[in-house]
């Protein structure tokens, strides 16, 4: 095994990819100083909360069909909501497979397992997943609790392995280790790599590796233009399907911030080749993403065809839906990479894109050659002059929102669109990653803005109904950034 | 009560973030990871029936997203600029540090250093609720007595008696996810007979001045069979406050007219004006339970009479007691979710096989619906008894696929319903419950005068 997947966990992303969490400027400065120590991961003197990285692995582990997950913490970290089984099932039946259900159980750390340590509680509850779900593969989540009292986790898998005969798959994703939520993507990642995939001697032609979250079957008559198939990982699958990725011909993903760990090992320790054009997001991204497909496949011969008669294809309702369109301020608030994404798409509409603020940003990406995102975005829209990169803190959002007055907003995070309902600014939940992929995905992104903004009544009366948390002093202040840089309350 | 959970009906201490937003201008400053407060909202807030951040929760929690240097060079520094960015941003009334797990292990003072802040007037209080001392009733307790030990006894420290003042301590805010209605109705019910009311919560009082107001109330009213008893106990030392303890929560008539009437007795209001209200407030709900009398009468042979109960012992009691006493169920098995200590549950056993005799052998103390699920499935289907359960959007399943049983949400989670002002307490909620519980024939669209429900 190489030396990047023996590692017990992989480098968090501020110390592997430079990320940051605070930028205000122009977009194309950011994009320039790729790959530099321009920015440093630096905090602001007051934050609101944060998310973790225990909740992006949860959102790659939860869903795998076959496994359980044992979540190593106190119970606050857990409790869930039925919610997790209505998106596994809504997501499969969209799909047009089997429904299917969570299947998770937390060791709930009381105060006498941080003192005498919890180990002998993780071993219960995974013989407890084992008794209720009979999974072929175990994931083990760490918590803070867990990580700062240093249970050995790892110890108990491998012990645990040795008895049940079952993958018993550790992932580091206690919420302390990193700044950046998106950590635990390659947390899970790198416990699935170095633990359930398998070299593969038969290697699949036409089998197409797309990492994505739970979401709609868009892939599916994309590729069958090029008469290949996607392979959906990791959500979805089985235990079986993940440990053959590296059959797969290429390496796509949804989201460079998702797929860029994954899809890098991939490529340099299976020889798996990562599609390292942007993701098929808006005409042009797409293009050249299928040609970049093509190329991995040996369908370089038709793809040409496919481009032109796709363009022609949606070319019409295109056309309607850019008069309806055209010209509406959109303001993005998402990503990191899924909002360069989504730029791509609005940008395809007509809409003019006033703001962007991503999550976090990647000063890298895993795998060298991969084009930057958002240099690709500035080339397509020209400059972004408003913007930045933020952790949700939407105190500070509020203020940039007020200054730019976007018609419309796109939001990818939970808890992050009612900013804009305060605002009576209609914000659509990109949820669902997938329904925006492709030449299709430009329509429905088009229609889902259409309809949205004609649900601005309710948002006119909660925007007058309101009353911000904030003060005098903060409403007033002019600088959305203030908190930056070190400068004291 | 097993160690493992897979199905949550509570969260952590940390949990009583959202008790702190549940007072008027209440802002929590949360010393944690950077996860921990998201995933509360996430339970607390929308499992609750999509009770969203309101005024100052949700994302706009203000948190230290403690990480890698405060584990291993401490917390301290990194949460006192946050308070002081916090009251520089957030408009409150109370601040409230809550430390999570991470504080709690490496050992931050946040009570040292709210104390720096309030040394310095601003009202800043701190406590540990790091997530492994226990669940959010526990969190709600630490809060609710550190507002009072930290803040409103020193601002307070004597007090000025006022006739007729009473503090409600009961449910337990967002953990129950009709606190909204059920804190107005018993507002309206103690009002009715002449007191005047610190409900302490939401946004119909008189914020957090009815906080400061708390010395000064004639007596303490505990709602609830533990929770709250903690308080009333701590402001008994205080303050020479008396309290009142009733276990059961008040749902329906039989039940509200015994509490007004219990209450009236012990702050020894005027007989006349308390059983002119509770005379007035029978005939209306009377004149109700009457009106629904025909559906019941016709389709007798359809009704659900067996009872499943799976809250916490508040709320599951008082509900329950109501549908035994006044509707005619028979008790099948009550799970008790809040993970009381051995001494509350020992007076929970007592206060229900006191209400129903039947209930003895059937109660249990679980923290996983899971394992409630499997027993609760194993009874419905040897009985095959058309069934009401009292529970959570986890039961939708089990309960519509065992002999077209009826489920009515009554504990988190509840993510299949919103829920605004709706109430099960008192007059009114006895009558809502009646509502719930009956409209739930026609789920499936089978039942009228001219088909046999048995299909």
């Amino acid at each position: 095994m190489s030396d990047i997947i023996d590692q017990t966990e992989v480098t968090v992303r501020e110390n592997r990819l430079k990320s940051i969490i605070y930028y205000s400027g122009k977009a194309s400065e950011l994009a320039k100083a790729e790959g530099t120590d321009a920015f440093a991961c630096k905090e602001r003197s007051y934050s609101q909360c944060s998310d973790c990285a225990q909740m992006t692995a949860s959102t790659i582990t939860y869903f795998v069909r076959d496994a359980a997950v044992v979540v190593h913490s106190p119970m606050g970290c857990f409790a869930n909501t039925p919610l997790y089984d209505t998106q596994f099932r809504n997501s499969a039946i969209e799909r047009g497979e089997e429904p299917d259900k969570v299947r998770v159980i937390c060791s709930n750390i009381t105060e006498k397992d941080t003192v005498y340590g919890g180990t002998n509680k993780l071993k219960e509850a995974i013989n407890e997943a084992v008794r209720r779900f009979n999974p072929s593969a175990i994931f083990v989540h760490s918590s803070c609790a867990a990580g700062i009292v240093g249970d050995d986790i790892e110890g108990v898998a491998i012990d645990m392995q040795d008895e049940l005969g079952i993958p018993i798959i550790p992932i580091y994703c206690e919420g302390f280790k990193s700044k950046i939520w998106s950590s635990g993507f390659d947390a899970a990642y790198h416990g699935i790599l170095k633990k359930l995939v398998k070299p593969q001697t038969e290697k699949n032609k036409k089998l197409v590796n797309i990492f994505n979250f739970l979401g709609s079957d868009t892939f599916t008559p994309l590729l069958a233009k090029l008469g290949l198939t996607p392979n959906y990982l990791v959500p979805l699958a089985s235990v079986e399907k993940i440990s053959r990725m590296p059959e797969a011909a290429c390496s796509a993903h949804i989201c460079e911030t998702l797929g860029t760990y994954v899809s890098g090992v991939l490529e340099s320790e299976y020889g798996v080749p990562k599609v390292k054009a942007p993701a098929p997001f808006g005409i042009s991204w797409t293009d050249n993403w299928l040609r970049e497909v093509a190329k991995y496949t040996g369908t370089e011969d038709i793809v040409e065809e496919v481009i032109e008669s796709e363009h022609k294809r949606i070319a019409p309702e295109l056309e309607k839906l850019r008069e309806k369109l055209a010209g509406k301020k959109i303001y993005i608030f998402a990503g990191d990479a899924y909002a360069h994404n989504v730029g791509s798409v609005v940008a395809d509409l007509g809409m003019e894109i006033v703001g962007m603020t991503t999550l976090h940003h990647d000063m890298k990406v895993d795998t060298e050659g991969t084009e930057n995102t958002l240099q690709a975005l500035v080339d397509k829209t020209g400059e972004i002059e408003n913007f930045s990169v933020c952790n949700k803190q939407p105190y500070q959002v509020l203020k940039i929102l007020e200054k730019l007055k976007p018609d419309v907003m796109i939001v990818r995070h939970m808890n992050m669109t009612i900013l804009g309902g305060k605002l009576g600014i209609p914000s659509l939940l990109e949820g669902e990653t997938n329904i925006s992929a492709g030449y299709d995905g430009i329509i429905t992104t088009g229609k889902r803005l259409n309809a949205l903004i004609e649900t601005k009544g309710i948002l006119k009366t909660l925007e007058e109904y309101n009353e911000f948390p904030y003060t005098k002093w903060w409403r007033e202040e002019e600088n959305p950034f203030y908190f930056e840089k070190g400068a004291k309350a | 009560m097993s160690q493992m959970i897979e199905q949550a009906k509570f969260s952590c201490a940390l949990g009583g973030l959202q008790t702190v937003l549940a007072i008027d201008k209440g802002i929590p400053i949360v010393h944690a990871g950077p996860g921990c407060a998201a995933r509360q909202f996430l339970y607390l807030g929308s499992g609750a029936g999509y009770q969203g951040e309101g005024y100052a929760g949700g994302g706009q929690i203000s948190c230290t997203n403690s990480t890698q240097s405060e584990v291993i060079f401490g917390g301290e520094k990194k949460l006192r600029a946050t308070v002081e960015g916090t009251l520089k941003v957030m408009d409150g009334s109370i601040y409230v540090i809550l430390a999570g797990c991470s504080a709690g292990i490496i050992g931050d003072d946040v009570k040292q250093i709210a104390c720096e802040f309030a040394d310095e007037g601003y009202p800043v209080v701190g406590v540990d609720t790091a997530g492994f001392r226990g669940n959010n009733y526990k969190g709600h307790e630490i809060v609710v007595n550190a507002i009072i030990d930290q803040y409103i006894s020193y601002e307070v420290p004597k007090a000025n008696v006022k006739k007729g003042l009473v503090n409600v301590f009961s449910v337990v805010p967002y953990q129950d996810a009709y606190w909204r209605g059920d804190l107005h109705e018993i507002k309206r019910l103690l009002e009715g007979i002449g007191l005047e009311v610190n409900i302490l919560y939401g946004v119909e009082g008189n914020g957090f001045s009815e906080w400061m107001n708390i010395p000064n109330a004639e007596f303490n009213l505990v709602l609830s069979p533990w929770v709250g008893l903690s308080t009333a106990k701590k402001l008994e030392s205080i303050y020479k406050t008396p309290y009142l303890h009733i276990p059961v929560l008040p749902v329906g008539l039989k039940e509200t007219s015994r509490f007004l009437r219990q209450v009236a007795e012990f702050a020894n209001l005027d007989k006349n004006r308390v059983e002119e209200f509770i005379l007035s407030e029978e005939r209306r709900y009377k004149n109700y339970f009457v009106s629904f009398g025909d559906l019941v009468s016709d389709f007798g042979c359809y009704l659900p009479y067996h009872l499943y109960t799976v809250a916490d012992s508040t709320y599951g009691i008082g509900a329950s007691k109501f549908m035994i006493e006044e509707l005619g169920f028979t008790p099948m098995g009550f799970y008790d979710i809040d993970n009381p200590d051995a001494k509350a549950k020992e007076s929970v056993e007592e206060l229900l096989t006191g209400i129903d005799e039947r209930y003895t052998g059937n109660i249990v103390f679980e923290g996983d619906n899971k394992i409630i699920q499997d027993d609760i499935e194993k009874k419905l289907t040897e009985s095959g008894v058309r069934s009401v359960v009292l529970g959570s959007s986890w039961d939708k399943e089990l309960v519509a696929s065992k002999n077209e049983s009826i489920l009515v949400r009554l504990s988190l989670p509840i993510t299949d319903r919103v829920i605004l002002n709706k109430s099960y307490v008192g007059y009114n909620g006895g009558l809502t419950l009646i509502e719930d519980i009956y409209s739930g024939l026609f789920a499936d669209g089978m039942i009228t005068n001219t088909t046999h429900a048995d299909h």
